[in-house]
Parts: structure tokens; C-alpha cells; sequence
């Protein structure tokens, strides 16, 4: 496919980048990412993955838009409050770039629908809620073989990591064999969440998820980026991969999805 | 003395401090000793068994110790001790 006039006008500030280039921006335009969550870190995902041009966005959510996500959510307004939130996310990125394909799941990710959604796209970029959400999300793309970007936050801190276990790298059992038993972690609105942190670390997903389709740069396949809001300070630690990881080592103990249900952090 | 960098949900233990001082030659001594002067904060980190928590890495300046001797691993003065817990907030946050 030739790029229109408007299209190269549309992408020109990154066209000119001669990392990314024609050849580039068509490869965005040729991708297929899968968000999960339409929330606090999914709206800066989408919303700058589609102002890129990547040429699908899935988008799952089952929840509906609340006057309390609008602090963070900025893929959803007031006049949306009440519509699904895979709806409101719709719209809004195909105001933003009609080049986009949107597709869009209003249920929540289950053990039942996940690998079936996930044949569908190249790059899953997880902004869950919940620990059973981000572990079944890690077992079903490393059993798929797809890349995962996942970002993560609560109250005033975020990590951001990426998984590709079928390139020989860790996953996140790797990091975190397994989640913490439910009864040791606070209601998720009880714990709150500084709203721009949301935009951070979503931000910085949608940064490694272009560069991933790029194949620019360096990753964070073999670190976890810990940011801290509060001092302004961004670490990075070693990731290493698990000889004893219970999903993707030689010797597995999980050999198929489980489902968890556990809450937002310790 | 060995700087500890604490995140934030277990910031209540320290006052709402995000690094505190602590001593010890081992990762589990720093740990009983973190826990002497906050105490409760080896139940939030450890398990019953007194083994670290699945759910929580802790990072010898920047190596998670699960791959070095675990709470077996020697420390010293100037090192940082990072603890470092799963986190899941994205959506509802």
C-alpha cells in the first residue's frame, strides 16, 4: 500500500526519522496490538499508538466508564460516562486517526477467550488491574509465543518490563513466580493512584511497543524499569530468567491457563 | 550502614520513609534487624516460614537475590537493599 499525501503529512515527524522512515512507518501501519485494559494505562497506550498509526488496536474491557477513571483515563470524557469503555476508547481514536482499525472486546480477559483473541495480533501490552489478569495474560502470550509489554502502578510508583520468553528471555513468573494470596493485598480504589503516573508508565509502553515493531533499541527484556513519582527517580534491576520458573523453564509445573483471582498489590 | 529502599505500599511501616538504614551481614539479619525497628515488617516481606515472599524480590544493588544465595547473601556497608513487590494497578489502579 502506497501512503496517501495526507498520510505522509499525518506521519512526517517521524517519516524523517531516519530510524523509522517509510519502510517504518509502514510497519506501523501494518501492526496488530492488543491492549488489555482500557483504563488508567491503556488510554496513553492507545491514544499514542494510535496517533503512530499502528494499523489494528484491540482493545478489552468489560467496565463502563466512571466520573472517578476521568482522573487518569484519558481515553475516555465526561459526556462518556455510563458507555462501555471499549466504546468511548473507539471513538476517541478514530477521531484521532481514522487510519486506525479499532476492534473492540467489551468483556473482561478470561482464561476462556484469551488465546483465541490473542491469534489476532503481533504485541500485547498489559495495563490490568489485577493480579490474575497479569499472570493469566503472561502464561497465555508465553503459551502463544507473542511479546508482551507490561507496565504496572500503585499510588505513586510503576514498573514496566517486556516479556518475549520464546526469544529465550524470562517472562514475568520469572520475576514473580506467583501472585500474592488473596487477603494480603487492599482493595485496588482503597489504595488510590497518583492519575499522571498512569500516563508515565503507559506512555513508556507505548514507547517499547514501537520500538519493538521497529526493532530499535534496546529493551527491557532482561530488567524491570521501577519508577518512583514521589523522588523523581527511575531504577533499573536485573531480570533474570528462572531456571526453576514454573511456566517457562525446561522443567514447567503450569502446563495450562489458570485462572486467579487476587487484588492490586501487597 | 546499608541503605534500604522501601516501596511505597510498604511505606507505612517506616513512617512513610522511602529508604531507610540497616544492618547486618546477610540479607535475612538486615531483615530481622529492619524488623526490630519496625516491627511487623518481616511479616509483610516474609512468609510464615520465614522465607521471602513469591510475590517480592529483593535486590542487592541490582541483582534480585533469588539468584544469588537468598537470604543466605552477604551484605555490607554501602551496599542498597531494594525491595521490590509485584504491583498490578493499571485499570482501576
Amino acid at each position: 500500500m502506497e501512503f496517501t499525501e495526507e498520510q505522509i503529512q499525518r506521519y512526517s515527524r517521524q517519516i524523517i526519522l531516519e530510524e523509522v522512515g517509510g519502510k517504518g512507518q509502514k510497519k506501523l501501519n501494518d501492526a496488530n496490538v492488543l491492549i488489555v485494559g482500557a483504563g488508567g494505562l491503556g488510554s496513553p497506550i492507545a491514544l499514542y499508538l494510535a496517533a503512530a498509526g499502528i494499523g489494528t488496536i484491540g482493545l478489552i474491557d468489560g467496565d463502563v466508564v466512571d466520573l472517578s477513571n476521568l482522573q487518569r483515563q484519558v481515553l475516555h470524557t465526561t459526556s462518556h460516562v455510563g458507555m462501555p469503555k471499549v466504546e468511548s476508547g473507539r471513538r476517541l481514536l478514530e477521531a484521532l486517526n481514522p487510519d486506525v482499525h479499532v476492534k473492540t472486546y467489551q468483556e473482561p480477559i478470561s482464561a476462556e477467550n484469551i488465546m483465541k483473541l490473542l491469534t489476532d495480533y503481533d504485541l500485547v501490552l498489559d495495563g490490568s488491574d489485577n493480579f490474575g489478569t497479569r499472570f493469566l495474560v503472561n502464561d497465555a502470550c508465553f503459551f502463544a509465543g507473542k511479546t508482551l509489554i507490561s507496565g504496572s502502578i500503585f499510588r505513586f510508583e510503576g514498573q514496566l518490563t517486556t516479556i518475549k520468553p520464546h526469544e529465550g528471555y524470562p517472562c514475568y513468573r520469572c520475576l514473580y513466580p506467583e501472585p500474592p494470596p488473596a487477603g494480603l493485598v487492599p482493595n485496588c480504589q482503597e489504595a488510590g493512584v497518583l492519575g499522571v503516573l498512569a500516563g508515565t508508565i503507559g506512555v513508556l509502553q507505548a514507547n517499547e511497543a514501537v520500538k519493538e515493531i521497529l526493532d530499535l533499541g534496546d529493551t527491557l527484556a532482561n530488567s524491570l524499569l521501577i519508577y518512583d513519582a514521589l523522588e523523581m527517580k527511575f531504577r533499573k534491576v536485573g531480570r533474570p530468567k528462572d531456571p526453576q520458573c514454573p511456566l517457562c523453564s525446561d522443567h514447567p509445573t503450569i502446563t495450562a491457563l489458570e485462572e486467579h483471582h487476587v487484588s492490586c498489590s501487597i | 550502614m546499608i541503605t534500604v529502599r522501601i516501596p511505597t505500599p510498604l511505606r507505612p511501616m517506616t513512617e512513610g520513609k522511602s529508604e531507610v538504614e540497616g544492618k547486618g551481614t546477610t540479607i535475612g539479619e538486615l531483615i530481622d534487624q529492619l524488623n526490630a525497628a519496625h516491627p511487623g515488617f518481616k511479616d509483610r516481606v516474609c512468609d510464615e516460614r520465614g522465607e521471602i515472599r513469591r510475590f517480592i524480590n529483593v535486590y542487592l544493588n541490582e541483582e534480585d537475590i533469588r539468584f544469588l544465595t537468598g537470604k543466605d547473601t552477604p551484605v555490607k556497608d554501602g551496599d542498597e537493599v531494594s525491595i521490590v513487590p509485584a504491583i498490578a494497578g493499571g485499570t482501576h489502579g
